[in-house]
């Protein structure tokens, strides 16, 4: 890591007067303000901004990017959030005049070439998914979630079904926005436990269901990054109690080529284009969450889709649709680089992308399994999730091995979650790693292992080579100081 | 392959340290009946070369608004955006790292984003902010949801000035949790909200009022009444800003707004189609600060005693409280909300004012030269950057005849309402010249 000096924030840097850009001078003829702005509308305090010049801004800025961990600066292995390397020429292509300086309300003849781009990248999705038709809108996974579940209420309710269907299941496995985005259309969730090899207990799941089913929400391959094999069974037992599934996309990067999620039964899925299509995570977004739906859900879809005849290309309104989960059209500049990732790709390739993942998660996984617990011994998909259960014996929680894996340069899996799985840590290489970032990772989690039986210690108090050592989260939270104050 | 490293010999080395011959056993728990068939629509692969000739093509069959000169709105504006933003934005540790879980090595995304709250927070004159939403219209439907939470009401009060994707954004969110909607309407001559409408059976129940500022037709709301009115009937006042604007308008916080939120595009974002951008979210007071949905970053210390920041008051969001979070919310516009930083770092207070002084300026030149052509303004109350022109022609087909002279004309507002049907809203940044006013002016005068 860069540096362990503190860099000053921004406003510490302000100097009366200063100032960064400059706009042309005004060239029209001046109105007095008051004859415009009645005075009870003027601001009286300007706002404190700091008043800095271009230069400082720019090694400010610089500064801080260098204390950041990305894909660009290493192995990134954190399980769900597929953080594989976010392709350069794919910024390049989003940042064409033509695709930036657009605005959404332009005339349809004038952006023929966005709107093209778009109608090939639903139909690309709803061929990956094997359902009927996509929408581009939601901005994230879990927007993608909601307005997933809002289709679901839409289609009970004009089935004359919406009173009595007000149960979403969801796994225990099941990522955190599954429940909460259940909760924001008045769901009421119910949990299914796992069984004994990390899938649905479908048993249990058979007990639950009934007239008061909404549907089922599923990861497949789920967060063990096991895929269920009781997929086809699980999905009769939904549309026989006249439910709906879901399918929840974060683990599309094991599977295409695979097997698609409308084959698996599922009715609505989303993709997290900045997961599996390589679109960059941008420090926590934008993202962006398209759903593809089944054709007796086609016309619940948000509006607008882009539809297509004789060539010319136009938004549409579905005819029973939801309405509109967002402004304009979606995250559209993270449309074109993942637009241009599967262009790059092709069909092959995204297969062998896939197969390169899944391929690296087992080898990362064996190669662990002799020093951390493996909960579930069996292949697994593109991900998978180790207990820390030895090392706590030593008095080693997972949250140390993570810290101490910073000092490695590695940025630490995903840890405590899953949730049914006890110190859990969730590994995902993905597919552009290479077998030597591979071979170094699993030497340091080796290592991390014997420094937790010999000095336990040393792990407990890690990291040491970090800009900061560890952090005080529980005062953070008990007395907030969530803004710069010249007191603070 | 592309973007796969793995050479034919490590795949080989990695099956045989697993101990199985061929890949297809790592997929055997997928049952073969339901396997993928092959593809009739995914494309061939493109070398480099091939798809930036083919992403190139494809742009070159918009019309972009470097070529044509906009005087469009509406919620997408063509503000000048200084150089710095992009760079800084395109660093790879900025823009390959996701959500900082592990703070250590997130110092730079975290301190970002504690700097953006801050200046989130200095914009609309409220206590603290968070680390951004996805954009102005779901930031919005948030609000009102936490207002609704909040006050223990199930009603929220829209104005009809409101931009129309919003209205059906937060009507969408809020009937989803079966809260009622409320739309007031504005005043015909004003073209802002009706304060007559402003009754006690509307407001007694209400959880908030929402007063954008400026409106959708670019004209200032009285908010002043409208915080009162609400405050007095304990529910909560709610603000929609302009980020521009605030270099120059009240701030909400003096006028009494509980939750400001808007759309950051205008601050150092490309308008890229409509997105992305990002949605801010500020509020009052400590106890609204702990019902705010999405990510928060808090100073705190490590070990040694230094300064450092960490995501905070996570026990509102969905990762720990599953059902129980105050929203879904999970992946934010963080690299949008960076550029938002940036922009208003360079700019500094001095530049925001400018900026907002110019685009009040120049809009009004071209209200002037306008109505020197005999095209009146609509309403009555003070504007900002936008106003809604009327004369009686088919605005669909003047702007039709302004493309052929490289202009994007106005937005035509008969598709929203009925009586505006003659009226279009018009937009001036401050990108906009004195020179391309008057050629605006000149061929819009030849079509009308």
């Amino acid at each position: 890591m860069a540096t362990r000096s503190q860099i000053p924030l921004i406003f510490e840097h302000s100097s009366r007067g200063r100032r960064g850009y400059r706009y042309p001078a005004l060239d029209v003829p001046e109105t007095a303000l008051d004859e415009l702005i009645p005075a009870e509308h003027q601001r009286q305090q300007p706002p404190q901004l700091p008043e800095v010049s271009e230069v400082e801004v720019v090694r400010h800025f610089t500064g801080l990017s260098r204390l950041n961990h990305g894909v660009d600066v290493g192995f990134y292995p954190l399980g769900s959030c597929t953080m594989k390397y976010n392709p350069k020429v794919n910024e390049d292509c989003a940042r064409m005049s033509g695709y930036m300086h657009l605005h959404p309300y332009q005339p349809a003849e004038t952006v023929q070439g966005a709107l093209a781009l778009m109608h090939r990248l639903q139909s690309y999705l709803s061929d990956l998914a094997g359902l009927h038709e996509t929408t581009l809108q939601p901005a994230a996974g879990a927007h993608g979630e909601l307005t997933g579940l809002m289709i679901m209420r839409a289609f009970h309710k004009a089935n004359g079904e919406d009173g009595m269907r007000k149960e979403m299941i969801i796994p225990d496995s099941a990522h955190g926005t599954n429940p909460a985005s259940a909760k924001m259309v008045n769901y009421q969730v119910r949990e299914v436990p796992s069984d004994d090899r990390g899938g649905v207990d479908v048993d249990a799941l058979r007990a639950m269901v009934g007239p008061q089913t909404a549907g089922l929400m599923l990861t497949n391959p789920n967060t063990l990054g096991l895929f269920d094999e009781n997929i086809c069974e699980i999905q009769k037992i939904i549309h026989e109690a006249g439910g709906l599934l879901y399918y929840d996309g974060a683990n599309a990067n094991a599977i295409m080529g695979y097997v698609r999620a409308g084959d698996m039964g599922f009715d609505i899925v989303h993709f997290n284009l900045h997961k599996t299509f390589s679109t960059p995570h941008g420090g926590g977004g934008p993202g962006s969450g398209p759903i593809a739906v089944s054709q007796r859900l086609a016309p619940f879809l948000p509006e607008p889709i882009v539809a297509e005849q004789h060539g010319e290309f136009f938004f549409k309104r579905p005819s029973q649709s939801i309405g509109r989960v967002k402004s304009f059209y979606g995250n559209f500049g993270v449309l074109v680089r993942a637009y241009a990732y599967i262009r790059s790709l092709g069909e092959q390739g995204l297969k062998d992308v896939s197969e390169t993942a899944v391929l690296h998660a087992n080898y990362l996984m064996r190669n662990l399994q002799p020093y951390y617990e493996l909960p579930y011994d069996r292949h697994c998909m593109h991900e998978f999730v180790l207990s820390g259960s030895r090392q706590k014996a030593h008095g080693v929680r997972t949250m140390d091995v993570a810290k101490r894996l910073l000092d490695y340069g590695v940025h630490a899996p995903t840890v405590y979650f899953p949730l049914n799985v006890e110190e859990s840590i969730m590994v995902e290489p993905t597919e552009t790693e290479t077998l030597t970032t591979l071979d170094t990772f699993i030497g340091a989690m080796k290592e991390i292992a014997r420094e937790a039986e010999e000095s336990p210690d040393v792990v407990c108090n890690a990291p040491y080579e970090t800009p900061v050592r560890r952090l005080d989260e529980a005062q953070a939270a008990r007395k907030p100081i969530l803004r710069w104050t010249p007191e603070h | 392959m592309r973007y796969i490293p793995t050479t034919q010999e490590e795949r080989e080395r990695m099956l045989a340290a697993l101990g199985i011959q061929s890949l297809e056993e790592l997929f055997q728990a997928i049952p073969s009946h339901i396997r993928s068939d092959p593809s009739r629509v995914l494309p061939e692969p493109l070398a480099e070369s091939q798809l930036l000739r083919h992403m190139q093509e494809l742009a070159s069959q918009n019309q972009d608004t470097q070529a044509l000169v906009s005087f469009m709105g509406a919620g997408a504006y063509d503000h000048l955006i200084p150089a710095v933003v992009n760079h800084v934005t395109q660093r790879g540790e900025f823009l390959t790292a996701y959500t900082p879980y592990q703070a250590e090595i997130s110092q730079g995304v975290l301190q970002a984003i504690f700097e953006f709250q801050t200046l989130i927070a200095e914009l609309t004159g409220m206590d603290a902010a968070n680390a951004s939403m996805y954009d102005g219209a779901t930031a919005l439907a948030e609000a009102c949801l936490m207002a609704c939470n909040a006050a223990r009401r199930q009603k929220v009060v829209l104005p009809a000035t409101l931009h129309p994707e919003w209205i059906d954004v937060v009507k969408l969110y809020l009937e989803s949790q079966d809260i009622h909607v409320e739309i007031l309407p504005f005043d015909g001559e004003a073209g802002t909200v009706d304060l007559t409408a402003l009754t006690d059976d509307l407001g007694s129940d209400a959880a908030c009022v929402v007063a954008p500022y400026p409106n959708f037709f670019g004209l200032l709301e009285p908010v002043e009444e409208l915080s009162q009115w609400i405050h007095d009937r304990k529910g909560l006042f709610v603000m929609a800003v302009d980020p521009v604007a605030m270099g120059l308008l009240q701030s909400p916080g003096a006028v009494g707004a509980d939750i400001v939120v808007g759309d950051g595009q205008p601050l150092g974002n490309a308008m890229a189609y409509g997105g992305p951008s990002f949605g801010f979210f500020a509020c009052r007071g400590t106890k609204l600060v702990r019902r705010m949905p999405g990510r928060i970053v808090g100073q705190t210390q490590d070990l040694d005693g230094k300064r450092g920041f960490v995501l905070t008051m996570q026990t509102r969001e969905q990762h720990i409280r599953r059902e129980k979070a105050t929203s879904n919310i999970c992946s934010n516009q963080a690299l949008n909300a960076l550029a938002g930083a940036v922009h208003l770092c360079v700019l500094g207070p001095e530049g925001l004012r400018e900026a907002a002084y110019q685009c009040l300026q120049k809009a009004t030149y071209l209200k002037q030269c306008l109505k020197d052509i005999g095209i009146k303004t609509a309403f009555s109350a003070p504007s900002f950057r936008e106003f809604v022109a009327a004369a009686d022609v088919n605005w669909a087909e003047v702007n039709k005849r302004l493309l052929e002279y490289g202009f994007l004309g106005g937005l035509p507002l008969g598709q929203y309402h009925e009586d505006l049907d003659s009226c279009v809203l018009l937009s001036v940044t401050e990108a906009r010249t004195k020179e391309e006013i008057d050629r605006f002016v000149h061929v819009l005068g030849g079509l009308c």
